[in-house]
C-alpha cells in the first residue's frame, strides 16, 4: 500500500494538517501536499479509469504531464472536471471525485471493454461506425456518449471571477528551475525588465530532489538565495503558480496564474491570464521523463522513476514497500538510492544496458541487486502491481524469474519540454545520444525583424547536468537581455556539479523482440488506451504521417496531449516504418501547454461586465417606466414601453395608434451624428451620398443614401447644411462608428488632399423625436422658438430654445406625421425628456419604442437599413432612383450600379404586400413560382423584408422584393409557411398610409 | 487594497475637439491662448491644471477646459483660426471622465488596457488612445500615481464597473511598483 513516511517531505508543513474528501471519503493531508501526494499518502492509488477500455488507472507522474490523475473538483459554482491531481494543491475542505467510471471506481462495468480489446483495434471508430448507418444513431452514439468524456460538464454558472494583466518586458523567463533562475539572474543583473514565471508553487525544479550541489551549497539553499536576489531587483518580477502557456508571433506570450486554486478561503479573481509582450523569451521549461513500453506498464503502481522519488523527497509519501526500478539510464538509480535511504526495499534495478555509471556503484554499495541486460517481461497484478517477471532485453520475453513488488519505477530517459519553443515555429533536432528531440538553436522562432526571439535554457535546451544547466541558463539570460538591447553586465554563472553518468540506451519496447501478445499490453497513451500494437497496426495499414497516425490511433489526443506518449509512439511508428526517428518527425505543438480555464481567457468579461451596454441619457427613465429593451448593437433601446399588465404586443399597438392620433415621443439619441466640415466638404459628401448634398441650402435637410463601391446600399439618413462649409450627417444607429470610419478611410487614403474634417458627435446630443398631430402644440406650449409651418417648414432645421433648453430642432419625419427631432446637450437629455412628458400629458403624450417606429415607417413604405437591405440590395431595387443623382459625374457606387447584373430588369424590386386574409405574413417568407430549379427546389419569385401588424389599418402589412413587382400591382402571389400552410398576398404600393403625405406637411 | 487604489468618476468637464494644421502659427497661437502652453508634442499633454491640450492625432487635439468656459473658448478659437481650414466641436457632453489613483494605479489599468505603462514608456503627461476592456478610451498620466481616463458617455457605467472591479481585487499584481 502507499502511505505517508514518518520523515521526509521537504515541501510539507506537517504542523498544518488538512482535511479533504475523495469520492466522499474524508482523507488527511498536509499543507504543501498536491492532491496526488495526499491521495497516495492515504493509500488511494486508483484514481480513475481509462477512456476506451475503462482499465484501472493510478497516478503515473508528479507534474503537469500526468495522464491519469484527473478528477472532478469542487461543487456547484466551483465545480470543474478534468483537474490534474499532480498540479492541484490540497486545501482544507477540498472535494474531489473520480471520473469515467460506472457504477463505481472500484467496480466498473465498462471494464468489460478491455476483454474485447482484440476487437477494438486502432481506427476502430472509423472502421466500425461507417456502416450500417442506422446503427450509429441508435447503438453506437448512445453507447459512446455513455462511455466517453472524462469528467462531467459543469451545470452551474461559474462562481469565480477572472482577470487579465498586460505586461511589457525585455525578457520573459519561463520556468523557475535552476536554469530559469540562472537566466533571470543574468538578465536581471544586466538591467533588463524581467518577468520570471514558474508553474508550481516552488522554485528550483528537480535540482533539490536530485541532490544537486551549486556554489558549494545544497540546491535548496542556493535556490533560496537566488530567489532573494531576484526579488530584491526592482527590474525583476517573479510569479509562482504561473504557467507559461503559449508563445505567439512578435514576442507575445500568455502566462496562466492560478491565484486561489490552492486556497480554501477563496477571494478575488481565481485566475489571472498574463498577456505579455516580451522582446525576448527564455524557455527554461525542464524535461519530462519517458515511460518504458513493457507489458502491463499501465497497472496502478507502475510510475515514472522521477515521480516515485518526488513523492518520497518532496511529500514524504511512499508508493509501496518494495520498488523495482527499470531503466535505460543512470538517473533512475537515484530513485533506488532514495528508496533505500527512506528505509524502503528495492528488490532489484533492472537495467536494459550492459553497464552503468558511478550511481550504480553507489546503489550496489547500498546492497541493491542490479540486473544488467534485463527487462520486464510483464507486470503482474490488476488494480495494483503485485510483481514483475524478468527476461532478457535482447530476447522475446521468456521469463527468467519473478520478483514480488508493489511499485515499478520506470525511466526511459528524459525529453526536453520543447512546447513553448515550438509554438511559434522553433525547429527541433534529434539527439542520438539522449534519444530525444531538443531545440535547434540555429532555427528559432523568428520575430518581425527576422531574428529569433526565443532562447531555450537548461535541460529544455538539452543540457543534462546541473553544471551545464546553470552555465547555459546564465548564457541564455545574458543573450536574451543583449538581444533586447540591454547592455549591462550579466555577472558570473553559478557553478554546479556534474556527476559522471554512463550513456543511456534507446529502449522503445521491452524486451526488444516482444511478440504480439506482449506488445498488445504495452501502453503508450495511458489515458486514451493506445498500445504499441495499435501504432504498429496503423503503420501496417499504410499510415506513414505521424499526424495521421495520431488521429487514427488517438495517441496523444487526450487531455495530456501526449506529454508521455508522443516520443515513444513516434519511435514505435518509425521502427514499424523502417525509418529513422527524425524522418518521422513530431506532431505539432500547439498552445496552451496544459489546459487553461475558459474563465481566464474571458478575463473581466463576465456577468454585468460581459459586454459593454450603451445607454442613452434617457435610459434610466426607460428602466423606471416599463421599457422592454432590445439590443441594437451594444445599445439598449426600448422596444416598447409597457404599461400596467398589458402585453408587449398591446403596448406596441397602443403606441402606434397614439402617435398617429395624438403625440408620441421617441428617444432617438442613438442615431449617428457626424459633422463634416471644410472647403471641400460639399464635394466630399457628393461622393459619399448617391444624391447631391453640395447644393443643399443652409438651414435645409435632405434624406440621403450611401452605397459602397459595389453599389449596394449601406446606410441612410438625413443630412442638414449647418453653414457654408459645415454639414451634419445623420446615420443609422448601427452606422455611427462604421460610417465615421468609412469617411475617414476615404479621406485618408484616396482624397487625402481634400480639405475636409469629420467628427463623430453622436453622443454629444440627446435627441427626441416629438411626433404626431399634437407635436407642434406641445412645443408651442413650452415656448422659446418659432416652430410654426412658416418659420420651420418640413425638411428644415433651426437653432433655438425650447422650454428653456438650448436646442437644435429638425423638422423631419420618419413616421409620416408632423414631427420634430430635437437635439439637446446629452447632460440635459433626461431633464428635457421629463419636461416633454409632463407638459405633453394634456396632449396625450406617450413614449414609443423601436417597434412602433418600425410599424409607422412601414405604414409609410419607408425602408429600413438591415430590413430592406442585406448587402445585396441597390437603391434602384427599392424604388429609390429619385435619390440617385443623374447630374453627378461620380459617387461611391455609381460604377457598381452600372454593372450588367445591377441593371438587369429581372432584379427583384420593392413592393407592398397585403395578405388576402389580413394576417401577418411570416418575416423572411419566400413567394413561390412555377417549376423547380436545377437542385429540384421550388422556384421563388420574391421574399418578405418587413412585416408587421398595423394597428392603424387593423391588418397585416408587409414589404418585400418581388420579381417585376412594381409592374404586377394587384396580382396575388403565394407564400408557403413553415407550418405547411400558405398565405396569399396581393402586390400593392408600399405606401399603405396617407399616400399623399398630407399629415407630415402641415 | 481598494482603499489604496481609488477609482472616481469626475464631474462633467469641458472638452473640445480641435482639428487643423497643428504646425501652423494660427493654431499655435490659438492653443496657447487657451492653455498657456505650446501645442503638445506627439502623444503628450501640455497646459495648466484647468485648461490643457491632449495630442490625439497628427491633426487633432482635445482641449480640456472648465465646462462653463466651453462656449467662449470655442468662439475664441474660431476667431483665431478664421480663414484656416479647421473643425471645432464641443464634445463635453459626449464623454465621461474617471481618475484612477493610488500606489498601484498602473496595475489597476494594466488589467484592462494593453498599453505599456512603465515610467520610460509612459511618463507623466503621456497621452494614449487605447481601450479599456472592450471600449475605446483615452487616458493620460497626471502624476506618478494618478491617471485620468476618458470614454464615451454611453459606456460610462461599463467603464466604471470595469475599473472598480479591477481596483477592488486583491491581491495587487505588483508589477508596477
Amino acid at each position: 500500500m502507499s502511505t505517508r513516511l514518518t520523515t521526509g517531505g521537504r515541501l510539507l508543513n506537517r504542523e498544518q494538517p488538512l482535511n479533504f474528501t475523495f469520492n466522499g471519503k474524508t482523507m488527511r493531508g498536509f499543507e504543501g501536499d498536491t492532491l496526488a501526494s495526499a491521495l497516495l499518502a492515504n493509500d488511494q492509488m486508483l484514481v480513475g479509469r481509462s477512456f476506451k477500455y475503462h482499465r484501472p488507472r493510478g497516478i503515473v507522474a508528479s507534474g503537469a504531464e500526468e495522464p491519469n490523475g484527473l478528477v472532478n473538483l469542487g461543487v456547484d459554482g466551483h465545480f470543474e472536471p478534468n483537474q490534474r491531481v499532480t498540479t492541484q494543491e490540497v486545501f482544507d475542505g477540498l472535494k474531489a471525485t473520480s471520473q469515467n467510471h460506472w457504477p463505481s471506481l472500484e467496480f466498473d462495468v465498462g471494464a468489460v471493454n478491455a476483454k474485447l480489446s482484440r476487437f477494438m483495434p486502432a481506427g476502430f471508430y472509423y472502421k466500425m461506425f461507417i456502416h450500417p448507418r442506422p446503427l450509429w444513431k441508435h447503438v453506437y452514439e448512445p453507447l459512446i456518449r455513455h462511455a466517453a468524456g472524462l469528467g462531467k460538464a459543469p451545470k452551474d454558472r461559474d462562481a469565480d471571477v477572472y482577470e487579465h494583466f498586460y505586461a511589457h518586458v525585455d525578457v520573459m523567463v519561463v520556468g523557475g528551475g535552476i536554469a530559469g533562475l540562472s537566466a533571470a539572474l543574468a538578465a536581471g543583473r544586466s538591467g533588463a525588465r524581467v518577468l520570471l514565471v514558474e508553474q508550481t508553487a516552488h522554485w528550483g525544479g528537480r535540482a533539490p530532489v536530485d541532490g544537486a550541489q551549486i556554489d558549494g551549497l545544497d540546491a535548496d539553499a542556493w535556490v533560496k538565495n537566488a530567489l532573494q536576489a531576484l526579488e530584491s531587483m526592482s527590474n525583476v518580477t517573479v510569479v509562482a503558480r504561473c504557467m507559461g502557456a503559449g508563445v505567439y508571433d512578435h514576442g507575445y506570450a500568455l502566462a496562466y496564474e492560478r491565484l486561489t486554486d490552492h486556497l480554501s478561503g477563496k477571494d478575488g479573481p481565481r485566475h489571472r491570464l498574463w498577456r505579455i509582450r516580451a522582446k525576448q523569451i527564455v524557455t527554461a521549461t525542464g524535461a519530462i521523463e519517458r515511460p518504458i513500453s513493457f507489458a502491463g506498464n499501465d497497472i496502478p503502481g507502475v510510475m515514472l522513476a522521477s515521480a516515485v522519488r518526488d513523492y518520497a523527497v518532496n511529500f514524504g509519501a511512499s508508493i509501496g514497500d518494495r520498488t523495482v526500478v527499470v531503466t535505460n539510464n543512470d538517473d533512475a538509480y537515484r530513485t533506488a538510492i532514495t528508496m533505500v535511504e527512506a528505509g524502503l526495499a528495492v528488490p532489484a534495478i533492472i537495467d536494459a544496458r550492459t553497464s552503468a555509471g558511478p550511481l550504480a556503484e553507489a546503489a550496489a554499495g547500498l546492497g541493491i541487486r542490479i540486473l544488467f541486460g534485463k527487462a520486464i517481461s510483464s507486470v503482474k497484478g490488476g488494480k495494483r502491481v503485485e510483481g514483475v517477471t524478468i527476461c532478457s532485453q535482447a530476447g522475446e520475453g521468456a521469463v527468467l524469474e519473478e520478483i514480488s513488488c508493489d511499485v515499478v519505477a520506470m525511466s526511459g530517459g528524459w525529453s526536453p519540454v520543447v512546447h513553448l519553443w515550438s509554438h511559434c515555429g522553433g525547429k527541433l533536432i534529434w539527439d542520438e545520444g539522449q534519444s530525444h528531440f531538443r531545440p535547434d538553436p540555429s532555427r528559432p522562432p523568428l520575430g518581425a525583424d527576422g531574428a529569433g526571439f526565443v532562447i531555450t535554457a537548461g535541460i529544455a535546451h538539452g543540457e543534462m547536468s546541473t553544471r551545464d544547466c546553470l552555465v547555459q541558463g546564465h548564457d541564455a539570460g545574458a543573450a536574451a537581455a543583449n538581444a533586447a538591447g540591454i547592455t549591462g553586465k550579466a555577472g558570473k554563472a553559478a557553478m554546479g556539479d556534474a556527476p559522471g553518468e554512463a550513456p543511456m540506451l534507446a529502449v522503445w519496447i521491452m524486451p526488444q523482440g516482444a511478440g504480439y501478445k506482449l506488445r498488445s499490453k504495452m501502453w503508450l497513451d495511458f489515458q486514451n488506451d493506445v498500445k504499441v500494437s495499435d501504432v504498429q497496426l496503423a503503420a501496417q495499414e499504410g499510415y506513414e504521417s505521424v499526424e495521421h497516425t495520431k488521429r487514427y490511433t488517438t495517441i496523444g489526443m487526450a487531455t495530456d496531449q501526449g506529454k508521455l506518449s508522443n516520443i515513444n509512439g513516434l519511435a514505435v511508428l518509425s521502427d514499424a516504418l523502417g525509418q529513422a526517428i527524425p524522418a518521422t518527425g513530431t506532431t505539432t505543438f500547439r498552445p496552451p501547454y496544459t489546459p487553461i480555464s475558459l474563465g481566464s481567457i474571458g478575463g473581466e468579461a463576465s456577468r454585468d461586465l460581459f459586454q459593454p451596454l450603451r445607454k442613452t441619457p434617457m435610459h434610466q427613465w426607460g428602466e423606471d417606466n416599463g421599457a422592454d429593451w432590445e439590443p441594437v448593437g451594444q445599445w439598449r433601446r426600448a422596444y416598447a414601453y409597457v404599461q400596467g399588465d398589458e402585453s408587449v404586443e398591446d403596448a406596441v399597438n397602443r403606441e402606434v395608434k397614439n402617435t398617429r392620433e395624438a403625440l408620441g415621443l421617441l428617444d432617438a439619441s442613438t442615431l449617428g451624428k457626424l459633422i463634416v466640415k471644410g472647403p471641400d466638404a460639399g464635394k466630399f459628401l457628393d461622393m459619399m451620398y448617391t444624391n447631391m448634398m453640395s447644393n443643399l441650402a443652409v438651414g435645409k435637410c435632405r434624406y440621403g443614401l450611401m452605397c459602397g463601391e459595389q453599389g449596394f446600399l449601406m446606410d441612410d439618413g438625413v443630412v442638414a447644411r449647418i453653414d457654408e462649409d459645415t454639414w451634419l450627417c445623420h446615420t443609422t444607429t448601427g452606422g455611427a462608428e462604421v460610417i465615421h470610419a468609412h469617411m475617414e478611410e476615404w479621406l485618408q487614403t484616396e482624397w487625402w488632399d481634400w480639405n475636409v474634417y469629420v467628427a463623430n458627435v453622436t453622443e454629444q446630443y440627446a435627441q427626441v423625436a416629438v411626433v404626431g398631430p399634437n407635436s407642434r402644440k406641445l412645443l408651442e406650449r413650452l415656448g422659446g422658438m418659432d416652430v410654426s409651418a412658416e418659420a420651420l417648414p418640413f425638411m428644415t432645421w433651426a437653432d433655438g430654445v425650447i422650454g428653456g433648453y438650448g436646442c437644435r430642432a429638425y423638422r423631419i419625419s420618419f413616421s409620416g406625421e408632423l414631427s420634430y427631432e430635437i437635439a439637446i446637450k446629452a447632460s440635459e437629455g433626461a431633464a428635457f425628456w421629463d419636461m416633454l412628458m409632463e407638459a405633453g400629458a394634456e396632449f396625450g403624450a406617450m413614449p414609443y419604442g423601436t417597434e412602433c417606429l418600425h410599424v409607422l415607417r412601414a405604414e409609410k413604405g419607408f425602408i429600413m437599413i438591415g430590413d430592406e437591405t442585406d448587402g445585396t440590395v441597390i437603391p434602384q431595387d427599392l424604388g429609390l432612383s429619385w435619390a440617385i443623382s443623374k447630374k453627378k459625374n461620380d459617387f461611391l457606387g455609381k460604377r457598381g450600379q452600372l454593372r450588367s447584373n445591377m441593371v438587369d430588369p429581372d432584379r427583384w424590386k420593392l413592393v407592398g404586400l397585403e395578405s388576402v386574409d389580413g394576417s401577418v405574413i411570416p418575416d423572411g417568407a419566400y413567394a413561390v413560382a412555377n417549376g423547380t430549379n436545377a437542385n429540384g427546389q421550388r422556384n421563388t419569385q420574391g421574399r418578405i423584408t418587413s412585416t408587421y401588424y398595423s394597428a392603424n389599418l387593423e391588418r397585416g402589412i408587409a414589404m418585400g422584393l418581388v420579381h417585376n413587382g412594381p409592374d404586377r400591382m394587384g396580382e396575388v402571389i403565394t407564400f408557403p409557411k413553415i407550418d405547411g400552410t400558405e398565405v396569399q398576398a396581393k402586390i400593392v404600393n408600399a405606401v399603405f398610409y396617407d399616400p399623399a403625405g398630407e399629415k407630415a406637411n402641415v | 487594497m481598494s482603499d489604496m487604489n481609488k477609482v472616481a468618476r469626475l464631474d462633467i468637464r469641458g472638452m473640445i475637439t480641435l482639428r487643423g494644421d497643428l504646425a501652423s502659427a494660427k493654431m499655435k497661437k490659438a492653443v496657447k491662448a487657451v492653455t498657456g502652453k505650446a501645442v503638445p508634442d506627439v502623444g503628450r499633454r501640455s497646459g495648466g491644471d484647468d485648461s490643457f491640450a491632449l495630442w490625439m492625432s497628427p491633426d487633432e487635439l482635445l482641449l480640456m477646459v472648465p465646462y462653463d468656459t466651453v462656449p467662449n473658448t470655442i468662439a475664441q478659437i474660431g476667431k483665431a483660426l478664421a480663414g484656416a481650414h479647421h473643425l471645432i466641436a464641443d464634445v463635453s457632453d459626449a464623454r465621461a471622465v474617471f481618475s484612477v489613483s493610488g500606489r498601484n494605479a498602473r496595475d489597476v489599468i494594466a488589467k484592462v488596457c494593453p498599453a505599456d505603462l512603465s515610467d520610460d514608456a509612459f511618463p507623466i503627461d503621456m497621452v494614449r488612445r487605447s481601450r479599456l476592456a472592450q471600449v475605446p478610451a483615452a487616458f493620460f498620466r497626471v502624476d506618478a500615481n494618478t491617471f485620468e481616463l476618458v470614454c464615451f458617455l454611453s459606456v460610462a457605467d461599463y467603464a466604471h464597473g470595469v475599473l472598480q472591479r479591477s481596483a477592488s481585487h486583491a491581491p495587487v499584481v505588483g508589477f508596477y511598483s
